[in-house]
């Protein structure tokens, strides 16, 4: 590839070698551009291969005409530094440059020009594209489960309250702060579960009563995620703690149980959850179906943070207990003021991974009836009137999935810059 | 001489198969400042570690202020709220200003009303003055400072006795002065100090007693003036020999 560097610029002729680099390298991008866009090939009159190759040829040769140590220029100098540093990185360059051109008109056109989104029946979609009219019919469905239509409100504004409460903590007066983990920790999960079990459950305050075999939808996959994040949080923190603990007995049984709920895959958990543990309940003892769900991804996830946890505290330095020992501080004091503050902001990335794990596993629940947005979808695909749509339901669960755990790993980011501190 | 604050009795230790403290014998007065010397390896850090129960010892005794250091964890616990140790890598806590790291353990320990703790703190900072650095983080501070703000921390408890496992180890040779005259302000306010130090000029101003140690065991133990004059051993000769 040495052979090729013949032509290279130097200090006189340097304008013109970037100049005519910068035309050929925007030539090849045109050409592809416009082979994709617009469906012409300009370079039809040249023979088969050599018509495919010749705007990677032509890119090639300006890529290397613009390279070059320092130029003070910026623009020129962030393109030879990240993605021209030599004839490889060049080939790749413009190789992917050329997929991207290659692949939006296609989906574009899938997704917008040629899509439908008017009428109420599968025979408004006439175009090529997607049919969004099923998304848009099934929309309250996605949303909402099978949850009557006429109570949908209720579900609104459990969510509402419930977001609510949780800001609330921030506009606590100063004196009352300190009681601020307390709150998050204890009261508000249990708020929070009350305000959902009467609001969106009823049978109470003159609500009907609404089984939890109809809930579903991404309402659901916000109630399932809820509980199990602020559950299995304060969970793993114990058995981080239990396994590293000084009694054996603790620490094995942290150990053997971190390790079988590791061992196992969630799925069967929840066969197991839903299946084989009302056989072990009496008789006149009945828990719903979405409450030993929740509890059994709690449980499950706990042995998940326990570790992540355990990364974080093993990550201190031994200095670090030894002062605040030799200040006197027991076991609960030491873990509480000097340990976990400094343990639980190093594991923010590992717990933000984990909780995004979370989120993404709650469409397992299908397995044992519950249908929240993927199920929905799911059963969706399967109504005779509305067969051969699984790919738009898919893309509309991916988009809106991908939006919810985006801005969790954003929220981490930022908690990761508010609570960085200097060692 | 009065009722010693500290008393060690045969004191043995092992770290697996390997014996770090042999037969220690040591009483410590109070107001008594000892200082502790030794090469590396020599047992000297175990030793001062064991007073607080940062390290457990297998054989013999050592009561500390009329407390016996046993399994008993309340115990433990009133004679390190007691005891104050100021460690070779400062151990300040980087999530916490200077001030929160100083009234962290009179607040949550002793139970000190905040106010008053804060006040207590102000005062020892201003002590080793690092006073205007309160408000700043463990991290913003260079090692002298971060040093005096962890005597400074030590000092919070109102401790009887201070323990200080080679306090200058760490510093460039610029800071060690500024922490030394810290602790010879201390020492000049009558403190009960035990002093693991490669520090001799410290020693000489200060220590009523020098320790040297080696193989885990006390090989002389004598007033400081002696101690430096006519050293009776052959391995406490070679060692000042080297270092001095």
């Amino acid at each position: 590839m040495n052979s090729l560097n013949f032509l290279k610029s130097n200090k006189q002729n340097f304008y013109y070698f970037l100049y005519i680099g910068l035309f050929l390298f925007s030539i090849s991008i045109l050409d592809v551009a416009i082979n994709a866009f617009l469906k012409i090939n300009i370079t039809s009159f040249l023979p088969g291969i050599f018509s495919i190759f010749l705007p990677l040829i032509i890119g090639f040769i300006g890529l290397n005409f613009i390279r070059t140590e320092y130029s003070g220029i910026k623009g020129l100098d962030i393109i030879n530094k990240n993605i021209n540093t030599n004839n490889f990185n060049a080939i790749l360059t413009l190789l992917i440059i050329f997929a991207i051109i290659k692949a939006t008109p296609p989906s574009l056109s899938w997704m917008i020009f040629d899509a439908n989104i008017s009428g109420d029946t599968k025979e408004a979609c006439t175009g090529t594209g997607a049919c969004w009219t099923y998304v848009k019919v099934w929309f309250r469905r996605f949303m909402y489960g099978m949850y009557p239509n006429d109570l949908h409100w209720r579900i609104n504004l459990a969510f509402i309250l419930v977001i609510a409460l949780g800001f609330f903590g921030f506009f606590l007066r100063d004196n009352l702060k300190k009681y601020l983990a307390l709150y998050y920790v204890i009261i508000y999960p249990i708020i929070a579960f009350l305000v959902i079990y009467y609001l969106i459950s009823g049978g109470a305050f003159g609500l009907v009563w609404v089984e939890t075999g109809a809930w579903g939808g991404l309402s659901l996959t916000f109630i399932v995620s809820f509980f199990c994040l602020i559950f299995c949080f304060p969970l793993g923190m114990i058995l981080a703690l239990g396994r590293r603990s000084n009694l054996p007995m603790i620490r094995y049984i942290s150990i053997g149980y971190i390790e079988f709920w590791r061992g196992v895959p969630l799925i069967t958990v929840l066969f197991m959850s839903s299946v084989m543990f009302p056989m072990f309940l009496p008789e006149d003892f009945f828990m719903d179906k979405l409450v030993r769900v929740i509890i059994a991804i709690t449980l499950f996830e706990g042995a998940y943070c326990a570790e992540v946890i355990r990364g974080g505290l093993q990550a201190l330095p031994r200095g670090q207990y030894d002062a605040a020992k030799s200040l006197g501080m027991g076991y609960w004091k030491m873990h509480i003021f000097v340990i976990l503050p400094q343990a639980l902001k190093l594991v923010i990335p590992g717990i933000c991974n984990t909780f995004l794990a979370l989120v993404k596993d709650t469409p397992l629940i299908f397995v044992v009836g519950l249908a929240e947005l993927a199920g929905m979808l799911a059963l969706a695909k399967t109504n005779p009137k509305w067969l051969g749509f699984a790919m738009e339901g898919y893309v509309f669960a991916a988009i809106i999935f991908w939006i919810i755990c985006y801005a969790m790993s954003k929220y981490s980011y930022n908690l990761e810059a508010k609570y960085k501190t200097e060692r | 001489m009065s009722e010693p604050i500290i008393k060690i009795e045969n004191v043995n230790k092992w770290f697996g198969d390997f014996q770090v403290l042999k037969d220690i014998n040591l009483d410590v007065s109070a107001k008594q400042k000892i200082v502790v010397c030794g090469p590396s390896g020599s047992g000297k850090s175990t030793l001062i570690r064991c007073i607080n129960r940062l390290e457990e010892h297998q054989k013999g005794t050592i009561i500390v202020d009329g407390t016996e250091l046993s399994e008993n964890t309340k115990n433990i616990e009133q004679v390190r709220a007691e005891v104050g140790m100021v460690f070779q890598q400062f151990n300040l806590f980087p999530h916490l200003s200077i001030l929160d790291n100083c009234t962290l353990a009179p607040i949550w320990v002793k139970k000190m009303p905040k106010k008053e703790a804060q006040e207590l703190a102000m005062k020892q900072l201003e002590q080793v003055q690092i006073a205007d650095q309160a408000n700043k983080f463990p991290g913003q501070l260079s090692g002298g400072q971060q040093q005096r703000s962890a005597i400074a921390r030590a000092l919070c408890m109102q401790p009887k006795i201070m323990l200080f496992d080679e306090p200058t180890s760490a510093l460039d040779p610029e800071m060690i002065k500024e922490v030394l005259d810290a602790m010879v302000n201390l020492a000049k306010g009558g403190m009960t100090m035990i002093v693991v130090t490669h520090e001799m000029g410290f020693a000489k101003e200060v220590a009523d007693e020098v320790i040297f140690m080696d193989e885990g065991m006390i090989v002389e133990k004598a007033e400081t003036k002696e101690f430096f004059a006519n050293p009776k051993s052959d391995r406490t000769k070679l060692f000042l020999s080297q270092i001095l």
